[in-house]
């Protein structure tokens, strides 16, 4: 991979060094991780005996915060993406815009949900509606920047031809563009619900609403048992948007 | 009305044939549920605190600026904690993931009924759950520190190089394979040589690519307590030092745009 041996062994040396460091800045403290062992234990034990039925109540309202808040979120953010993905595609738009929409994108994907939602959650209050900004907020600048991905890496025989019969930009958005990228973006879209699903289980933590803040109660208050359940239910939804976007792909193709 | 030309004579056809009907009846569909959800979601929100945001906003600004140059020095040891914690966790995550990337093929898998599911179950069930979720858990199993960190990283990464790596392993030239197989190699020799390099260069790009976003994600672990950056954040909110978070904040940010800076170079350089 790297073609002078001399690189090859100083990067290996650093890199040992670096771990050597890096390890050592670990300070492990084996009395307590001895202790938490058998909190760890009553976990795994939590898992395989999940309880559903103590909390079942706030487990449902989690759950259902949790999906309104990512079918919201998914949908607000595909009607913003599609703008600001078209103004960051350099091949159709225009400089000014397209570096308005660049940036849009870098803050929007540099930016941790979790502290998207701490700003949010201050302006706006405890609550899912925080957690639907903050979702539509990160979704606008993932699929943004696919988007743009996926137009500039268009075929572009199409878009010449269209150009060539004066067509309109619109004509040309709609007869050259949109037919070749709909099948990825689609893929993409259901994929983001995914992912804003994941997310809605996280952001909760910092009191925007969803599974999230359900999760962390079970956990402060030691229920490893709902814990558990929240966490298997978390997994089997993710799983059961898998394999379903699979056959939506399929059917809108 | 569209119409059909059929040696010069007009054939009329009606416009709205089933699949139109279809197609309006879907977003209709999607209108309807999407307003369901909204006011599912939405129920429980106090609108006075959502039209108060403008005002709110003005405040939090008013208040965050100009940002506590001094404390900077402060933050350099988390900034480092941070960067171990992603990569280490990285470290640890690749190790495991490579050899249940390897179960999980259909096509390496030493059983396809009974080791491929359980190891498709460890992929999944690690990439359904965020890494914050996961040091939520082992914060309160080991301890808070960068340990717990690690770990929650490892565990999260898991999944994520595993699927990529197991896909790039289904999806590997096989001629390599029936030329090594019919020289009377063993599996482990059809492996190193036949199936290894080929996916070596995935294998490299896909981990430094989670290195890039566990990064992003280890910024945020100290919240919960494990260590890290997060933790001076966490502390600053706490007694509402807005100064201090917005300093944190334009750090993490600065942070996260040069690895991911780093880690597209270095992946350009590899592959």
């Amino acid at each position: 991979m790297v073609s002078s041996p001399m690189w090859r062994w100083t990067l290996l040396v650093l890199f040992l060094l670096y771990l050597g460091v890096a390890f050592s800045s670990i300070d492990l403290n084996f009395p307590r991780m001895l202790d938490g062992l058998t909190r760890g234990w009553r976990f795994v034990d939590g898992f395989l005996n999940p309880n559903f039925t103590s909390r079942w109540s706030d487990i449902q309202t989690g759950i259902i915060e949790s999906l309104t808040m990512s079918v919201t979120a998914t949908l607000v953010g595909i009607l913003f993406s599609i703008p600001i993905g078209m103004g960051a595609a350099s091949n159709i738009s225009t400089k000014p815009f397209y570096f308005l929409c660049r940036f849009f994108i870098t803050i929007s994907r540099s930016m941790q949900e979790i502290i998207v939602a701490i700003f949010l959650v201050a302006l706006f209050g405890f609550g899912a509606f925080a957690g639907f900004l903050t979702l539509t907020f990160a979704t606008i600048g993932f699929l943004g920047k696919l988007l743009a991905e996926e137009i500039e890496n268009i075929d572009k025989a199409p878009l010449e031809a269209l150009k060539a019969t004066g067509a309109s930009w619109l004509q040309m958005i709609h007869y050259s563009i949109v037919p070749q990228i709909t099948p990825r973006v689609v893929g993409l879209w259901l994929y983001r619900f995914d992912i804003n699903f994941r997310e809605s289980a996280v952001i909760g933590i910092v009191g925007a609403g969803g599974i999230g803040a359900t999760l962390n109660t079970a956990i402060e208050r030691y229920e490893y048992d709902s814990a558990g359940a929240i966490l298997l239910m978390i997994i089997f939804i993710v799983f059961l948007c898998e394999y379903t976007s699979g056959y939506v792909r399929k059917w809108l193709i | 009305m569209a119409h059909l030309e059929t040696s010069a004579k007009k054939v009329w056809q009606q416009r709205m044939t089933f699949k139109r009907w279809m197609g309006w009846f879907s977003w209709l569909f999607i209108l309807s549920f999407f307003m369901l959800c909204w006011q599912a979601m939405t129920q429980n929100t106090l609108w006075v605190f959502v039209l108060d945001a403008p005002t709110q906003a003005a405040d939090l600004i008013d208040r965050m600026f100009p940002p506590r140059w001094s404390y900077i020095t402060a933050l350099l040891k988390p900034l480092w904690d941070t960067l171990n914690i992603a990569t280490l966790g990285t470290l640890f995550g690749i190790i495991l993931a490579f050899p249940i990337a390897f179960l999980a093929a259909h096509n390496t898998t030493p059983s396809r009924f009974f080791v491929r599911p359980i190891a498709l179950f460890i992929i999944v069930a690690s990439r359904s759950i965020n890494s914050l979720i996961w040091a939520l858990l082992l914060v309160a199993i080991f301890g808070p520190g960068l340990f717990a960190g690690i770990i929650a990283i490892a565990l999260r990464s898991v999944g994520f190089v595993a699927k990529l790596l197991y896909e790039a392993i289904e999806e590997v030239d096989k001629t390599p394979i029936k030329a090594l197989t019919s020289t009377g190699a063993s599996a482990v020799q059809v492996m190193d040589y036949a199936i290894i390099p080929q996916i070596l260069p995935t294998f490299i790009g896909v981990s430094l690519f989670r290195w890039d976003i566990n990064i992003r994600e280890s910024t945020i672990l100290g919240l919960v307590g494990a260590g890290g950056i997060g933790l001076e954040l966490q502390a600053s909110l706490s007694v509402l030092a807005w100064p201090q978070v917005i300093l944190i904040v334009l750090l993490i940010f600065i942070t996260v745009i040069l690895s991911e800076a780093f880690s597209a170079k270095i992946r350009n350089a590899i592959i």
